[in-house]
């Protein structure tokens, strides 16, 4: 038997009323896309939000039936028998608005101007989002689900989720992300977000109309933020100082393996990704701050929470490190909240959460083990 | 780190479906700490394993327990049986806790494979209102009777060998006390067991496990 869900179908949900932005800005329509995998009960009790991170969709796990190839991007922790498992929960993937893959986005035609929004589509925070999601979830008649599941950006929507949606949500599964970003991952951000703002072909991110693409700067950015999600050593493992030709060049062409992976990398993101998703995504990571309401107290910010929580964090991850995962834990003790907290060895960086590790897996699998009995 | 795996356990159940009964009789501490626990306490078990013993509260206590574990095998366990568990090293200091967060602050056969024993008892008591130890008897007459035939003790209490073994700071009852007279800490309850007998006669002696509960003496 299979461990794949299959054929996936990807579906638009519409809404005609208006969602105003904790920016003030309001967007009177959207779509969203998104795809489920396993069947809701007649209670409408096992179902599963996955959020996505910085470059993810709602093709979450099988393939679609004109492209085989096209796997989704969590695959290997969705499917039957796999830890979210398809045979015991409704499992939902769906694209964030400002997105790029069918979500009302940058790109999206605006109904007003009849071109794309572009520099005028609003800045999106996460509790935005968690409230363009909450309506998804009306659409497909779930009051509350089992969980709410997210590494990096995504395991801040799920916390959020906890927050702005208390008994809306019975566990949070955060896993490899943190209360907020350090000063150094900001930083980072607006590195890459200036390699896209300087590009020429941005047009002050109306490209679109120019018939251009700042594929420069996000390849920049991509390939940036690229390092950061590995570790040294992972990326030492990799390529060390391996060289493509086997002796140095004396020239600024591609010589090392490792520069040979990166644009590599870049160039692939660039000829998909959109650069104004890229900049917003990359701000709603920088807003994240649930504790900014609270003087910096995280442990008061996460009073409403009732949800039970499992936090897991990765050792070599030093862009969204344990110590950060950490203080979720403590926060949540303090609120005497139900929490466990796993600490995985692994040599990946920050893009351990979404790699096939024995431990990880186990510990979501003995997790949602109890969560499928609980609601079963 | 095999600190808080020190505890060589070969009765327990690894699964939860044992009985209770089985679960006392492979480690008649848990009984002893059970009969000081109120109903509905917080606890916090150091060194926690498998979660046997915060299962055993829960249902027989409803307690709000955590446990901290650094073995992976002991996470997956505790996790399996629906109880709260923190993965880290108790060498690493209760920094994650706030202070006086808990009723009772729990080390069950764990503090003698500590590195840091007296730091982490004060630790214990800064987290924990009350705090509750267990730990085999070095002073156990099986265990005098070796060293005088000129022998580390090997028993079930103590089954390594002295290159192998985790346990780095055994003691006494009469050593254990001491500690609490020269720290500040009173004792409020004392069990001593052997063969999953309370033991009143010589306990120092004749006691092969002791479990104390005490709390900052002010």
């Amino acid at each position: 038997m299979s461990d794949s869900v299959g054929i996936a179908q990807a579906q638009r949900a519409s809404f005609d009323v208006p969602l105003k932005f904790q920016s003030g800005a309001t967007l009177p329509r959207y779509d969203m896309m998104y795809e489920t995998y396993g069947t809701l009960n007649a209670a409408k009790s096992n179902a599963i939000l996955i959020c996505h991170a910085l470059s993810g969709h709602h093709h979450v796990a099988g393939t679609y039936a004109d492209q085989p190839k096209n796997i989704g991007w969590w695959d290997n922790m969705v499917g039957p028998g796999k830890p979210i498992d398809t045979n015991k929960f409704f499992v939902i993937g769906l694209n964030n608005l400002g997105g790029c893959h069918g979500s009302t986005g940058p790109s999206s035609p605006n109904p007003e101007t009849g071109k794309p929004y572009g520099s005028s589509f609003p800045i999106v925070t996460v509790e935005d989002w968690v409230q363009a999601q909450a309506r998804l979830a009306d659409q497909l008649g779930i009051r509350q689900f089992a969980a709410i599941i997210g590494g990096s950006l995504g395991g801040m929507q799920a916390m959020q989720w906890a927050l702005s949606f208390p008994e809306r949500v019975r566990h949070v599964l955060a896993i490899a992300t943190a209360p907020n970003l350090t000063t150094e991952n900001i930083a980072f951000n607006d590195v890459a977000r200036n390699a896209i703002l300087t590009d020429p072909d941005f047009h002050g991110g109306d490209f679109y109309q120019h018939g251009a693409v700042p594929t420069r700067g996000l390849r920049l950015a991509r390939m940036l933020g690229h390092i950061t999600y590995l570790s040294d050593d992972a990326m030492a493992g990799k390529f060390g100082r391996g060289l493509r030709s086997g002796e140095y060049k004396y020239g600024y062409d591609i010589e090392f393996e490792v520069e040979s992976y990166l644009r590599y990398q870049g160039d692939k993101f660039a000829s998909y990704f959109d650069a104004n998703t890229y900049l917003l995504m990359t701000k709603a990571l920088d807003y994240f701050d649930p504790a900014r309401h609270t003087d910096g107290n995280l442990a008061r910010a996460f009073a409403p929470i009732q949800a039970d929580f499992l936090v897991v964090s990765f050792s070599s991850d030093w862009r969204f490190s344990p110590d950060r995962s950490r203080e979720i834990v403590k926060a949540l003790l303090h609120n005497r909240r139900n929490v466990s907290y796993a600490e995985i060895e692994s040599r990946h960086g920050h893009d351990s959460f979404l790699m096939q590790d024995e431990q990880y897996f186990a510990v979501m699998r003995n997790y949602l083990n109890n969560v499928a009995k609980e609601v079963a | 780190m095999t600190t808080q795996a020190a505890y060589h356990n070969p009765g327990a159940p690894s699964d939860n479906t044992g009985t209770h009964t089985a679960i006392v009789q492979s480690r008649p501490d848990f009984a002893a700490i059970a009969a000081w626990i109120p109903q509905g306490a917080s606890v916090l078990d150091l060194g926690c394993g498998d979660g046997s013993l915060l299962e055993y509260l829960k249902s027989e206590r409803q307690v709000r327990g955590y446990g901290v574990e650094i073995d992976n095998q002991g996470i997956l366990h505790c996790i399996e049986r629906g109880v709260n568990v923190i993965q880290s090293n108790l060498e690493d200091g209760l920094s994650g806790f706030e202070s006086g967060a808990f009723d009772f602050v729990i080390l069950s056969q764990t503090l003698q494979a500590t590195r840091h024993t007296e730091a982490l008892v004060k630790e214990m008591l800064r987290v924990g209102r009350e705090a509750i130890v267990s730990f085999p008897n070095f002073g156990y007459w099986k265990a005098r009777l070796q060293v005088l035939r000129g022998n580390m003790p090997v028993s079930s209490e103590l089954p390594y060998q002295w290159y192998d073994t985790p346990n780095v700071h055994l003691c006494t009852l009469h050593d254990f006390e001491a500690l609490c007279a020269s720290h500040a800490i009173q004792v409020l309850g004392r069990h001593v067991i052997t063969h999953g007998r309370d033991v009143s006669f010589m306990p120092n002696l004749l006691g092969s496990m002791a479990v104390y509960r005490f709390k900052r003496a002010d």
